[in-house]
Formats: structure tokens, sequence, C-alpha cells
């Protein structure tokens, strides 16, 4: 399934200032697999030493949080788009 | 925020720098208002973006206390702030500091009370501001928003959906002070002065036990981070022991399930309910603020709509002060913990009221209304309303 990974600003630099990285994937965990192996460097940036998402990375598919869906298992159809965001915060 | 893993930065300061120079005469010298503890805060008081937020009331309340079995309760009023929420004292501090590193537009996500409070301090400042709020709050927060003149930009979707959008906006435009995202680290530390503040009308005596709304859970963790700065800084001589206890609505409570729970961490919820202020169903702060909780011996309670209505009223019937939906859930909050056994009738109790009720009257505005119209006419006022031995 080819997927479109969207990059935030701070980690270009990894994707050779790319946006975006088309890659070939069935999951949203191996959607990030296939980035790392596209462009060396990603990985250690997403996940902890346990291999568990960072905790101020959010990952979305489409406009869903993957937390709400099935995580990093969570399928990704050909055509999707999955976003890595750095957590932030507001409110109270 | 740190740009290898994205986490929270904490501003760190010379505490025995700070100690030698701050007093208590020095603070009570100052202005009457949160910039009179300059010295701990991240930003140079000279040239303050400044509408007067900070020394709000605190208020003895015997009426409120009565009712809910605490002997010695008290209020912190911020309901009185320049734009009428706590908010004032975070965007001071941002926007102050934004400006020193050179920022020239002030932007944030906002619930509502952030949205008013940076849209405020930017026209005063004289600064751009571009403010994002969901396209469902409150018309009131609309209104006092917009009326600064401000861009002000309604998302249709959620408190989270917003912030999304303002953490792919902070990288692309990095020029753009978003006060709740790229300058958090200054922003969040405006909410130790809610400490500041307390102990020194308390006669420079931290309170045995407070009661805080929890959205992000920023503000819980900076008050209990602020007491103890002031015994580090010799303005506390004991060590303080405040127990830290957070309050949630039902419709979003991920720090309180996760309390409950026993968890140690917490799961994104989606936000419901008319506690739209504290609507943050992925609580960056989250963590910490349950850590600072347990830490002290506190709890996270949560309570329904219906219940944040009852709190609410009840705050405004016993001692006169209307909040907004975050105060009714800390009202409420508060008299479940102190009916629980949990909030001690020994202790001597903060409860944070935190923002205006002026903001969110649609909360209110089915359950209160006159007590009778009627003709202008003397006998019409006594078949109608019964005053009889009021005489």
């Amino acid at each position: 399934m080819s997927v479109k990974v969207r990059i935030p600003t701070q980690l270009r630099a990894l994707s050779g200032g790319a946006g975006e990285v088309e890659v070939e994937a069935a999951t949203v965990g191996d959607a990030l697999k296939a980035l790392e192996a596209a462009h060396p460097g990603f990985a250690e940036r997403l996940f902890d030493d346990t291999g568990s998402l960072r905790r101020f990375v959010n990952v979305f598919m489409g406009e869903e949080d993957i937390r709400f869906l099935d995580g990093l298992g969570t399928p990704v159809p050909s055509g999707a788009v999955v976003s890595v965001v750095p957590a932030v915060a507001g409110g109270q | 925020m740190c740009e290898w893993c994205f986490g929270p930065l904490e501003v760190v300061y010379d505490y025995e720098a700070i100690a030698s120079v701050i007093s208590r005469e020095r603070v009570a010298a100052g202005p009457q208002t949160i910039w009179r503890y300059a010295d701990l805060l991240p930003a140079n008081p000279q040239g303050a973006v400044d509408l007067g937020a900070g020394m709000t009331p605190l208020l003895r309340a015997d009426r409120l206390g009565s009712e809910l079995g605490l002997p010695e309760l008290w209020l912190k009023n911020d309901t009185v702030n320049p734009t009428g929420s706590f908010k004032d004292r975070v965007v001071s501090v941002a926007l102050t500091r934004a400006r020193e590193l050179g920022f020239k537009v002030a932007a944030c996500a906002s619930t509502g009370n952030l949205a008013n409070s940076v849209a405020a301090h930017a026209a005063r400042a004289g600064m751009r501001s571009v403010v994002f709020i969901p396209s469902d709050l409150e018309t009131q927060k609309v209104v006092t928003t917009a009326v600064f003149g401000g861009t002000l930009v309604a998302v249709d979707g959620t408190y989270d959906d917003v912030n999304r959008l303002c953490a792919e906006l902070a990288s692309e435009y990095p020029t753009w002070a978003f006060v709740n995202v790229n300058v958090r680290s200054y922003y969040a530390e405006g909410s130790k002065t809610l400490a500041f503040e307390v102990a020194e009308q308390l006669g420079w005596q931290a309170p045995d036990h407070v009661v805080v709304p929890i959205a992000s859970g920023s503000q819980l963790t900076k008050i209990a981070k602020g007491f103890r700065e002031l015994h580090k800084v010799g303005l506390l001589e004991e060590e303080p022991s405040v127990r830290v206890s957070g309050a949630q609505s039902a419709g979003c409570a991920p720090v309180a399930d996760a309390f409950v729970s026993g968890a140690d961490f917490v799961k994104p919820v989606k936000p419901s309910g008319i506690a739209k202020s504290l609507a943050i169903g992925n609580p960056a702060d989250g963590g910490y603020a349950l850590q600072e909780v347990r830490a002290s011996g506190g709890a996270v309670g949560s309570v329904t709509d219906d219940e944040i209505v009852e709190g609410i009223k009840l705050l405004a019937r016993t001692e006169g002060v209307f909040a907004e939906t975050a105060g009714g859930v800390t009202v409420a909050v508060l008299a479940k913990l102190a009916a629980s056994g949990v909030v001690r009738p020994d202790e001597k109790v903060v409860a944070y009221i935190t923002g205006n009720g002026l903001k969110t009257l649609d909360a209110v505005a089915a359950s209160c209304g006159p007590t009778a119209t009627v003709a202008p006419r003397l006998e019409a006022f006594q078949a109608s309303v019964n005053v009889a031995d009021w005489r």
C-alpha cells in the first residue's frame, strides 16, 4: 500500500528537507519503519528505548490520533496520509 | 519544547542568587500584580506586557466551608483578573518574554480563556495576534476575544484538533509566539504566582491542601512548584507540605481516570460536556499533574455537568463569586473530596476559582432567571413573591 507520511519541520533535516515521504506499508507502524529505512534517524526521534512512541509524539492516520484507533497496528489504506505531529499543550 | 524528544522544557533558576536579593519586604514594595514576583519569573519586568494581572483576592469562605464541613476554606478568586481568568498571569509572562525574544506575532490554541487574554494583551502591546478556537465555543468567549481586533480563527473540530493545527503552524511560522506551544516553558511559569500570592496573603504560610482544576495539568504542577520555590528562596521558613488535589469534569477526565485506575500514564479521551475550558482530551502535562497529586497525598476527582452547574450556583449563593464552568468543577469536586474525607476539616484549604461566570452564561441560563415577573404594582409584587416575614 502506498502511503504518505507527513514530517514536522523539526524532523525535516532527516528527510532531506521533504515535508512528505511516500512509503509502502500496511500499518502505521510499518509506515514509520519504512520511513526509517528510507531516511535513517527517524526511529530514535519517534520511539523510546522500549519501542513505544515517545510521549510527546502524536501520530495521526488521516484526521484521527492512532491512540483512538489500533495504535501502531492501525491499518493504512492505499493513499492514506500518516502525520507525525509534536504533542503540545494548552488550556489550564 | 525539546528539539530532540518534543517534551516540554523547564526554566532553570539560580535560587541561591535569587535568595540573596528577594525578601518579603521587596515583594511587598512591588506592584499589586504578578510582577511583584519578577525575581521568580523568566522575563524582565521592565517592559512587561501588563494589564494588571494578579494579586486577586484570597477570600475566607466560611459560608461555603460550613456547607462542605470545612472550617478553614479559602477561595483564590481569579475571576477578577483583567480578562476574567488566571490566563492573564501566564499570558503576561509569555508575551513579555516573547517580545524580549523578538517575536512579532502572538498566537495560541485556546478553549476560550486563553483566547481572551492573548487578544487583549497583544492589543495592549501593539502586537499582531492570531487566535485559534474550536468553532463550538461559547458565544461570550468568541465576542470577548474578537472585540480586541486581532485575527480570530474558528476551527471545525475539538480543542485537540485545534492544538494539532497549531503544532503544525508553529513549525511553519517559527516567528510567531504560540504562547502555549513554542513559548510554553515561559508561559507556564506564570501560574506559579497563584501559589506565591496565596502564601503571601495567608501571612507567609502555605496552605495544607489546594484544589485546582485540570485541563492540560500545567497550572496544578506549577502551583505545587511555586510553594516549593518560596521555601527555596527563603520566603517560607518551613518546607511546605501542601496536598494537591485536581478537579476534572466527567466529560473530560483523563487524569481523574488514571488516578482512579492507578495507571501511571494518561490515556487520551474525546471531550464532551459543558466544561469547555477544561476540555483537553490529551493533556500534555497530565502525567506530571498525576505524579504531583500522588506524591503529595491528594486526589483527582470528576463531576457531571449537573454537578458542575450546582457547583457554580452553590459558590455564587454562599460566597457571592460567579465562576465559569471550571469553577463549578472545582467547587463540586471539592465537595466530593470533603464528603469522602480526602479533604479534611482540620486542613487549611484553598480552592482556585480561575474563570469568570460571565464567560459561560449558557451553563446556568436555563436555571437562573427572575424569581417572578410582575406588574409595577405593590399588590402584584406581594401576590407573587413571598416576603411576608421579611419586615
